[in-house]
């Protein structure tokens, strides 16, 4: 994954390792978690538009698969967290097969089309399944996890689980990208025509990375409901598919670290507002607006330019 | 066995009554030829003759309307483009293709993609074998440019290159993917003469490694300097084929460049 990569995952390893010893507030830790939930599906996002140039309007709907499938079938049905999160995993899998086997063999926007469409089925779902889902009113009394015995309930026990699957999800998609794959996807992006005449199989390629975005986001709904341990329809709707679609966009969608960015800042931002009382949409859209017309390119491209223009500069 | 025992070689392209129809438009009518092994071969004809046509048909990016391809003696017509790239035919655009995203050497190197598997979990968990076969696609591709003498080149944009240099990138790209046929469509166009006379030396290199070529170009000083065989074509049909000597005599040749005279009576 290259040698910058390497020290980057490596200092972003000790600020995380360091971090609870010197924060201590629950608060602040569970923002923390919360990024760390957000990034992991925001990665995944950003492997597909980002690097191969799909959109999904319904990522939401993935977190929400991972999120209910822990929720109903370790309270309702007793399964084992471990089975539980591997359920949803392969509802996940199984669903982005369904959606992305016959729209990404066609050209043009249909994915984004699909997963709306998708997104707002499965919000339905949640909504009116009343026996199993519990309805708008929700899901309560999910389990904290535990292994073995040690339960991952306080704060910074959760946050070191949360990271700690992001970071080894960060090393998987970095490998990825600086891999035949990862140059394959780009290439697609580049030149669809031209990816295929060098041997790429650009609908296989798109398919898989769909896929594997999904299961990112449905990782990322086992983390969430077992730490949040209450779950209800409204933390899946559009409106955060949209969300995390802008935390890619934010934060850069051609870089891996720029999900990680745009995951931190968009999680942040809406909290450090409340000084602005009914006004904090307003400043939220203003600065969102401010980035994107002064970074189109993402936070991440735009501090990196900005640095090596300052470097220039003096 | 047999095919060995042969004493005529067996061509390395043949199409037999391949044809084309948009609509109401004829581009390839019932066109017939052959390419042999290690031959440069050349499809010359006006604008509008069918010539890119012909090579995305080949490639596999539109399917044909009637006819047949044969490649080695198989029939590939009909094949997705990547299962042909993965037979051994690769290519260049006549409106440069580049994967402007990416550096001019990780463009060579998706070329190599087609010769190399290592899926999606392998490469995400870098199992053994990752390394390897990553240390050998850059090497293969360093390679690729050396030939075409872009190594100075390798850790630019490719969008940021000037034109000539980016033929030569798709060149470099194209014979990464260790292709038998090489189609190249229309590689001099927009070049200046010194680039011409390269692509032209480049293009016997690439012949001599035994690797046979077949070209679409507008150059026909190019076009006569290298090319072993010429196919003429005009209105999506063959009108000439043989020696550039032969076609340059070709009345009909004459005809579809310069069109008929009309005699008045």
């Amino acid at each position: 994954m290259g040698k910058e990569n390497r020290r980057a995952v490596f200092i972003l390893m000790i600020c995380l390792g360091i971090f609870p010893f010197f924060i201590r507030s629950d608060y602040y830790l569970s923002i923390m978690i919360f990024i760390g939930i957000n990034a992991i599906i925001v990665m995944g996002l950003s492997l597909l538009m980002g690097y191969a140039g799909q959109i999904s309007l319904g990522h939401a709907a993935f977190f929400g698969i991972g999120a209910y499938c822990s929720g109903v079938l370790t309270v309702k049905l007793g399964f084992s967290i471990f089975t539980a999160f591997f359920c949803g995993i392969f509802l996940s899998t199984i669903m982005a097969m369904a959606i992305a086997i016959p729209t990404l063999k066609l050209k043009g926007h249909y994915l984004a089309v699909a997963t709306l469409g998708f997104g707002e089925i499965i919000y339905v779902i949640f909504n009116e399944l009343l026996e199993i889902t519990g309805g708008p009113s929700g899901l309560s009394g999910i389990p904290s996890i535990h292994f073995f015995g040690y339960s991952f309930k306080g704060g910074w026990r959760y946050f070191y689980l949360v990271w700690t699957v992001a970071i080894l999800l960060l090393i998987f998609s970095l490998n990825i990208i600086h891999s035949r794959i990862g140059r394959a996807l780009r290439a697609v992006h580049g030149s669809e025509v031209a990816a295929q005449a060098m041997g790429v199989n650009v609908s296989q390629f798109k398919i898989q990375v769909f896929v594997l975005s999904a299961i990112y986001a449905s990782v990322a709904g086992t983390l969430y409901a077992h730490f949040v341990t209450f779950i209800s329809p409204s933390t899946f709707s559009l409106f955060v598919s949209i969300l995390l679609l802008m935390m890619v966009v934010i934060g850069g969608g051609g870089s891996i670290w720029g999900a990680l960015l745009g995951a931190g800042i968009l999680t942040v931002l809406p909290e450090s507002l409340r000084a602005f009382r009914d006004f904090d949409i307003l400043v939220y859209g203003i600065i969102l607006m401010t980035i994107l017309l002064f970074m189109p390119e993402g936070i991440f491209k735009g501090l990196t330019l900005s640095l090596i223009w300052m470097r220039k500069k003096w | 066995m047999d095919e060995e025992k042969m004493v005529m070689p067996q061509p390395i392209l043949e199409t037999s009554r391949l044809r084309k129809i948009f609509g109401g438009l004829m581009a390839v009518v019932d066109l017939n030829f052959k390419v042999m092994p290690g031959q440069i071969k050349a499809i010359i004809g006006p604008n509008g003759a069918g010539k890119t046509t012909l090579f995305n048909i080949i490639t596999g990016i539109l399917p044909p309307t009637g006819g047949t391809i044969r490649f080695k003696g198989r029939e590939i017509s009909g094949e997705k483009p990547h299962r042909i790239a993965q037979k051994g035919i690769s290519r260049t655009f006549q409106t440069v293709e580049l994967f402007g995203n990416m550096t001019v050497l990780e463009n060579v190197m998706v070329g190599r993609h087609v010769r190399t598997k290592k899926g999606l979990i392998q490469s995400g968990l870098r199992l053994p074998g990752v390394k390897r076969e990553e240390r050998l696609v850059l090497e293969m591709a360093q390679e690729k440019l050396e030939v075409v003498g872009l190594m100075r080149r390798a850790n630019e944009s490719a969008s940021g290159i000037p034109l000539g240099e980016q033929k030569l990138l798709e060149i470099a790209r194209a014979l990464a993917t260790d292709p038998q046929l090489l189609l190249l469509d229309e590689p001099a166009a927009g070049l200046n003469e010194t680039e011409k006379l390269r692509i032209g030396e480049i293009i016997r290199k690439i012949r001599g490694s035994g690797i046979t070529v077949l070209l679409v170009e507008h150059h026909m000083d190019l076009v006569m300097n290298i090319s072993d065989e010429i196919v003429v074509l005009n209105y999506g049909e063959k009108v000439a084929e043989g020696t550039p000597e032969e076609v340059k005599g070709d009345e009909k040749v004459i005809d579809a460049y310069l069109g008929v005279e009309i005699r008045y009576a």
